[in-house]
């Protein structure tokens, strides 16, 4: 698997990176040399091996359909640089 | 995601100038789990508080704070499935949807996308003439509802409130098997139906807990499948038909007119009719799905999902058929009456230990007639199931004509009351007094010497007599008495 200079760009876009395109086609080189590092593991043989969905062997833990949580407004948006009313603020979007 | 239809018959057609078009159409609805709280954290899932008042560390994508499944949530997805005839899922996994956006603190919502816990089942759809379409469900997922972001608050910012964040929401998804904006819309009254009985959503679409995303394409009668467009957040019926209508025939010009369709999401407005290119979500449209590593699959056991089956209601399609088979109404009326859980619990009050054939009636007619009038619910009926009830018992034991029983109905509305204490306080029994019809006779009969030779000549102006005679008694008479004694002293 390799990259090249339009998926890093359109991947930096979804990952709302700024990315200068003179640092596009050096990125995708980088990015190309640390997956052919990652795809010296296709080497191993697991077909065999059930795929690991948790380094513990345990299930899923589920909590009860009780409220236990909430009513902290100001907690919740005081890290925020910009709010109202508890409301966070953030530049306009609209469709 | 590609679907297959499941659906072997044409529907109805569309006229275009090069000849007939078929509509495909196929329903991702999206229903708000009934639940106190969310899918993934303590706090409340009520609508309407103050802002970020429902909101955990865990709802705010705050650093370090994990996900941990209400049991509850996942219960109501299974019921919800058994409600569809679906396939149930004993394994399933949760992944992550990845975007940006502001009411989206996390940057990607918990969803289940290869996995779900739900699979194919069916829904029948009853349209008006008796016609029932099985419509295919491709599955039924969990996942996390977003923020609400509002933008008539300031000038140039806008403001994001996390209650809805993290809310459980199912997402249903039909196959391609819906054939006009009508049958869209039957689709959507009949989910809502049914997660309505068993109260795993409450279908409030003014409040959202109901919206369809709906893919529309057009073919030739069939044809190879057109290329769809997605008609985002769809919240009432009539906007579904709309949408649809609107959709079709601007595809049906475009491929006319040597035009092609371009596969995109597409937005519903409600007051032009219209929809319209959402251009910002084109290159959203990678998600980049992964595994979430903060959960563990979804699995559960025979013996849970035999639980949760044994604890579910009566759904439409049963309440339907048993109404036919026990009470002997027509499937039309059946229909109508259990449309809705609460309507259908009314009519079974008013005509318990009754005539129900009569029962259903006033309870279509007149009460249904006049709530829609009024724009009322049933819960908002002033007239009660057991006064509707005390009408229909005093028309069968004929203590009442029909006619009496509407006026007693429009007072028992207007007014209030129990209907057998105004029947009784204003002298509306209905006649049974032989002596007292005869009088009233022969009165008629005495006054009109003329109309009598004419009724010798013609029998059918004997409902003019008859006629004449519940006017003098003030519509109180018993008609059939009537008739036979007008029949009988005209000699006919």
């Amino acid at each position: 698997m390799s990259v090249d200079k339009d998926t890093v760009r359109r991947v930096a876009r979804l990952a709302r990176l700024a990315f200068p395109e003179e640092r596009l086609e050096p990125m995708a080189k980088e990015l190309n040399t640390i997956l052919a590092w990652v795809e010296q593991l296709n080497e191993v043989d697991t077909s065999k091996v059930e795929p690991m969905t948790s380094v513990v062997t345990m299930s899923l833990k589920m909590r009860d359909d009780v409220v236990t949580d909430g009513a902290r407004a100001e907690a919740v948006v005081q890290n925020a640089p910009l709010g109202e009313d508890n409301y966070f603020a953030v530049p306009k979007v609209v469709e | 995601m590609t679907f297959v239809t499941t659906r072997t018959d044409t529907g109805p057609l569309l006229d275009g100038a090069t000849g007939k078009w078929e509509v495909v159409i196929g329903m991702e609805v999206h229903a708000q789990v009934l639940s106190k709280a969310k899918l993934f954290s303590g706090a409340s899932a009520e609508f309407g508080a103050e802002p970020n008042a429902h909101v955990s560390f865990v709802d705010a994508a705050m650093p370090g704070m994990l996900p941990v499944i209400n049991r509850y949530c996942v219960e109501q997805a299974v019921r919800t499935g058994l409600g569809l005839k679906a396939k149930i899922n004993k394994r399933s996994t949760f992944d992550r949807k990845n975007y940006f956006y502001p009411d989206l603190p996390a940057g990607y919502q918990i969803s289940q996308y290869k996995d779900p816990v739900v699979g194919e089942g069916v829904v029948i759809v009853d349209m008006p003439g008796g016609k029932s379409i099985p419509v295919g469900i491709e599955r039924l997922h969990l996942e996390q509802d977003a923020g609400k972001s509002l933008h008539d608050q300031h000038p140039d910012e806008s403001y994001v409130d996390l209650n809805r964040a993290g809310v459980a929401l199912m997402e249903i998804v039909s196959k391609p098997d819906l054939r006009s904006s009508e049958e869209a819309a039957a689709y959507l009254k009949k989910l809502r139906a049914i997660v309505r009985y068993l109260g795993t959503c409450d279908g409030n679409m003014d409040e959202g807990s109901m919206r369809a995303d709906v893919n529309v394409s057009v073919r030739k009668p069939g044809g190879p499948l057109g290329t769809r467009c997605e008609i985002k957040n769809v919240n009432s019926m009539r906007f579904v038909a709309a949408a649809v209508e609107y959709e079709a025939r601007r595809q049906i010009d475009i491929i006319e007119g040597g035009g092609t369709i371009k596969q995109e999401t597409r937005l519903f407005d409600s007051k032009k009719g219209e929809t319209r290119s959402m251009r910002s979500k084109e290159e959203a449209h990678d998600y980049r799905y992964f595994p979430d590593p903060d959960l563990l699959p979804l699995e559960f056991d025979d013996a849970f999902v035999a639980r949760v089956k044994a604890s579910l209601p009566e759904l439409p399609d049963d309440k339907k058929e048993r109404f036919v088979r026990d009470f002997g109404l027509s499937p039309y009326d059946a229909g109508v009456l259990i449309a809705e859980r609460e309507s259908a619990d009314f009519f079974e009050q008013v005509a318990k230990g009754r005539d129900a054939k009569l029962a259903a009636n006033w309870v279509i007619n007149e009460l249904f007639g006049r709530l829609n009038k009024e724009d009322k619910s049933i819960a908002e009926s002033p007239v009660s199931a057991a006064a509707l009830g005390s009408i229909v018992s005093m028309i069968s034991d004929n203590t009442i004509s029909g006619k009496i029983a509407k006026d007693v109905f429009e007072i028992a509305w207007t007014e209030g009351g129990d209907p057998a204490a105004i029947v009784e306080k204003r002298g509306l029994k209905q006649v049974t007094d032989m002596g007292a019809i005869e009088t009233a006779v022969d009165k008629v009969i005495a006054a009109n010497p003329q109309k009598v030779e004419q009724a010798k000549a013609k029998p059918s102006m004997a409902g003019w007599f008859v006629g004449q005679v519940m006017k003098e008694t003030g519509g109180k008479a018993n008609p059939q008495a009537v008739n036979e004694l007008v029949m009988k002293k005209l000699g006919l």
